[in-house]
């Protein structure tokens, strides 16, 4: 397969590649991150995945709400009951020691669960400790990431992602017979073999390097992957020292789909995005681009805010967003309430002594085996004494013994601000604005609620900061903001309201700020004409109530109108004339105004 | 166990390297807390340390390690011992991992199943808080440590002690460690009262120049073809970093601190705006024990300057408008101070 490279390669092509040479090193590689929805050609592409590993290598599917027992290992109930003696069973993950875990709806993984797949990729083993119970057990294995997001929101979380060499994008690609050279088992098993004696010179890690600077790919683990990506590359083709096309193949595999932006200026060396790609058979960039050495090093969002949205393709621009998306934690600060759905949900918080019975509370079994573990003796003895039955259960468990697992979960509230970045007046409007979002989220960081903020300008609206409860991600995403052009209000709170639909089905209540002075002049369908444009901003506002969303409407005009109060009414919401809307201001009414927290439950 | 990768080997992150050798010289100035990037090698640092450090002293058969001749008092092992009769032997200093995932049970102890299950013994099984004793704790990800496991922590970084009331068992011992964190501010912040725990705080940034890059991938890349040959070829670098930590420690208690520093880092302090004392003293003990790293008999401004980034950027109240970040503050008041 020396040659392939030279040929044009379909995506599907450049898939089975990735797992070719995934299989070769999946400790090394650590994974891949598919994006696409269940379909033939995934299923091709893991079977494909699967006939390349060795025969005896397990590949297990990990479940997305997987509890930490299961996930990292713990007490063996059943196996300790029967023998009386504390018995450890092993989790998915050490299980999966030599092969490949399939993460399905890698989507949505919690933040958790993936910082527990990075802390035993990173130490090369399961540690846990619970249930009385601790071991190390050594571990390695691959990653896929069945990521099934369907919008720009859906992402793996960073952790893992960042972890993982190939990101595929299987959209619109559709399976296609085995190539004639393709690499079989027995390729991988020699490739394999010669992995460990494959050396990397120096001008290859160099140009690794070189290029993910110049690519904007600032994490230093791209380069790694890349050079592992590469060894397993060279291995494969039997060669013992990694060669330029062996690097080529790792720099557009592995680093071009984190390009964050378009060299500057562009050496000929850099691989084009893979979208682009139609020949590869440049040579990989060499240590010339050290001049590239002081690269601007300007924060990401100039570029995105600034210039360079225009000039940098479509794949590109894409994976900008994308880089430093995160999940949303799971909730779990705040006060003792009493939903009563919330009792067997979230995530645990304690255990104490209770009926299981009492409102469906979760027996903790571990727990009450513990409580009733150090009585047994004596309850055995009572029994034998009261002329029990002779043969009694191994261990016996009374009421008193019975611990429930405490859960606590709280409705977050996620306050999306909408702005009107329209006209003069965007300017200071959006400044405050980012304000008051900062001004929040410093408060109520300790609470956990999350920002979002929606701008709209010319013929469209745009999420400027999708939800989040990090501050220094806020002020990154906030740091240049574009102004002026017509107010197509419908669109922004069309974008609001998809937005609001999404934050609740994550299980958190949505709450819109609208920012703006309500003079709609650009319709839906981006056409301008005031009539059509308030008519539509009406409609909006309507289909906003509809939703149910809780709104605010802050009227930023120097001499309110009554078109803002109208539409306020028909959102259904509180309106708020604040002409000289400062942060604090804005903060201070969202805080009297947002919807009371419902709290947690025990 | 396998190799890690060793401290001396680790390039640049100057500013983690140098907080874990002030905590490893002076476990009084409290943790140190790592914010940061993605894949900076921030747990490889810490790793590395549990290497570096040198071995100590504990008495025979203590389940929590005391130091001979100086049992912690909270330690019934040691309480009642003849001290003329103590055994000791060196053991590595503990660097604990408190897993993501971890039980309540295995961080403060709790009865032991095996004996209680197999013997009917209602014995104390010491948790992960009991093995860090005299060493340090490591949480990785501690912004996504499970609420009550903060909690608990807090409470026993605070008083160096675990108390454990469970099953019927009811236990003191202490607890003395140094607490080390690492995160990533982009998945959520810290609570106050945890973030206050940490006495020095790092921010460790991706390297953005060529050649830093290149040496990091390169050692990784030897480092992981062949782990034996590369801790090898490190061994001596981190056997001058030992003997330095060692020297360190001794020279300590002889480092002044003249009353004109005092006064420095009380008015750096003051300026800007930190709460309460424990910003000043840990800014005093993190520079003492600089200097005493780097073999200066007295604690002077340039260890002061060194050291305030992060002794002192987690302490400012949050002005959430000022564009700048913490650490530019505390530059700028240095800039101030110093005339630098």
């Amino acid at each position: 397969m020396t040659d392939q490279d030279r040929t044009e390669r379909s995506p599907w092509a450049d898939a089975v590649l990735a797992a070719t040479l995934f299989a070769v090193d999946p400790a090394g590689i650590v994974g891949i991150a598919m994006r696409s929805l269940p379909g033939f050609a995934r299923e091709r592409w893991l079977a494909t995945l699967k006939s390349l590993l060795p025969s005896d290598a397990p590949v297990r599917r990990l479940p997305l709400h997987i509890s930490d027992s299961r996930l990292l290992g713990g007490l063996d109930l059943a196996a300790t009951l029967r023998a009386g003696r504390p018995i450890a069973e092993r989790g998915i993950l050490a299980e999966t020691d030599g092969g490949v875990l399939l993460v399905a709806m890698a989507e949505r993984v919690s933040a958790g669960t993936a910082a527990r797949l990075a802390a035993v990729l990173d130490n090369g083993g399961v540690v846990i400790e619970r249930d009385g119970i601790a071991i190390d057990t050594p571990t390695r294995f691959g990653i896929v990431a069945l990521d099934e997001g369907m919008t720009d929101d859906e992402q793996p979380p960073t952790a893992l992602a960042d972890r993982l060499a190939f990101r595929l994008n299987f959209e619109g690609v559709s399976a296609e017979p085995p190539a004639e050279d393709a690499a079989t088992a027995g390729d991988v098993a020699a490739a394999r073999a010669r992995l460990a004696a494959v050396t990397a010179p120096d001008d290859v890690i160099e140009a690794l390097c070189g290029t993910a600077l110049s690519l904007g790919v600032w994490s230093i683990r791209a380069p790694l992957l890349a050079l592992a990506v590469a060894r397993a590359h060279a291995a494969l083709a039997g060669r013992s020292e990694i060669a330029k096309e062996d690097a080529a193949v790792a720099a557009r595999l592995v680093l071009a789909p984190r390009a964050t932006r378009l060299p500057l200026p562009p050496p000929e060396e850099e691989p084009p995005p893979p979208d682009e790609q139609q020949q590869d058979d440049q040579p990989p960039p060499d240590g010339k681009n050290e001049e590239q050495q002081n690269v601007e090093d300007r924060p990401l969002e100039d570029m995105i805010l600034e210039a360079a949205k225009a000039a940098i393709p479509a794949g590109i621009l894409e994976q900008l967003r994308l880089a430093g998306r995160i999940k949303p934690r799971q909730p779990s600060t705040g006060r003792a309430g009493h939903l009563q759905k919330t009792k067997l949900r979230g995530r645990p918080a304690g255990v104490r002594r209770g009926e299981p019975r009492s409102g469906g509370a979760r027996l903790n079994v571990v727990e009450t085996l513990r409580a009733a573990a150090p009585w047994q003796p004596l309850r055995r003895r009572e029994r034998a004494m009261s002329g029990g039955p002779e043969r009694s259960a191994r261990v016996e468990v009374r009421k008193d013994d019975f611990r429930i697992t405490r859960f606590k979960q709280r409705t977050e509230t996620a306050t999306i601000f909408v702005v009107d970045a329209s006209g003069s007046a965007a300017l200071h409007r959006l400044a405050e604005a980012k304000g008051a979002v900062e001004l929040l989220l410093a408060e109520c960081y300790v609470r956990r609620d999350q920002v979002a903020m929606v701008s709209f300008r010319g013929k469209a609206a745009e999420l400027l900061l999708p939800p989040t409860r990090s501050l220094v991600r806020a002020k990154r995403n906030l740091a240049g903001l574009p102004g002026g052009g017509g107010t197509p209000l419908a669109c922004g709170l069309d974008l609001a309201i998809a937005l609001g639909d999404q934050i609740r089905r994550k299980g958190q209540t949505p709450f819109v700020i609208l920012l703006t002075d309500g003079s709609a002049n650009i319709a839906r369908d981006g056409s301008p004409g005031r009539p059509k444009a308030e008519e539509d901003a009406l409609a909006s506002a309507r289909a906003l109530r509809a939703a149910g969303i809780t709104a605010l409407l802050v009227d930023t005009a120097p001499h309110p109108r009554p078109l803002a109060r109208k539409i306020a009414a028909e959102m259904d919401a509180m309106y708020l004339p604040l002409p000289y809307a400062d942060a604090a201001a804005i903060s201070g009414a969202v805080k009297a105004v947002s919807p009371p927290r419902e709290s947690l439950a025990g | 166990m396998a190799l890690v990768f060793p401290f001396s080997a680790i390039v640049g992150q100057d500013e983690i390297k140098l907080a874990l050798l002030i905590a490893a010289v002076d476990p009084s100035v409290g943790g140190v807390l790592a914010f940061g990037d993605r894949g900076t090698g921030k747990s490889t640092a810490v790793r590395a340390l549990a290497q570096l450090l040198p071995k100590m002293k504990v008495v025979v058969g203590c389940p929590y390690g005391c130091e001979p001749g100086r049992p912690a008092p909270a330690c019934e092992h040691c309480r009642g011992l003849d001290e003329s009769k103590v055994k000791s032997r060196q053991v590595q200093v503990p660097v604990v991992d408190l897993p993501l995932g971890a039980t309540e049970d295995r961080v403060v102890g709790a009865l032991d199943l095996e004996r209680a299950l197999t013997q009917g013994v209602k014995a104390f099984e010491p948790g992960l808080l009991a093995r860090a004793h005299r060493g340090f704790l490591y949480i990785d990800e501690a912004n996504l440590l499970e609420d009550h496991l903060v909690d608990l922590l807090l409470d026993v970084a605070a008083s160096g002690e675990n108390v454990v009331e469970r099953e019927g068992i009811s236990i003191r011992h202490p607890a003395r460690f140094v607490l080390v964190g690492t995160g990533n501010p982009e998945e959520g912040e810290l609570r106050p009262q945890l973030l206050d725990r940490f006495g020095l705080s790092v921010e460790v940034r991706t390297p953005e120049d060529l050649a830093t890059r290149i040496e990091v991938v390169r050692r990784r890349d030897a480092f992981e073809r062949d782990p034996e040959a590369f801790v090898a070829k490190w061994k001596k670098e981190d056997d001058k970093l030992r003997r330095r930590i060692l020297a360190a420690r001794e020279r300590l208690p002889e480092v002044k601190v003249p009353d004109a520093t005092l006064e420095s880092a009380a008015k750096l302090c003051m300026g800007l705006g930190t709460d309460g004392l424990r910003g000043e003293l840990t800014l005093i003990r993190a520079a003492r024990g600089l200097a005493a790293l780097e073999g200066d008999a007295t604690v002077g401004d340039k260890h002061l300057k060194r050291v305030a980034p992060s002794a002192l950027r987690h302490r400012l109240r949050r002005n959430p408008l000022d564009e700048a970040g913490s650490t530019v503050r505390v530059e700028r008041a240095l800039a101030e101070h110093f005339g630098a």
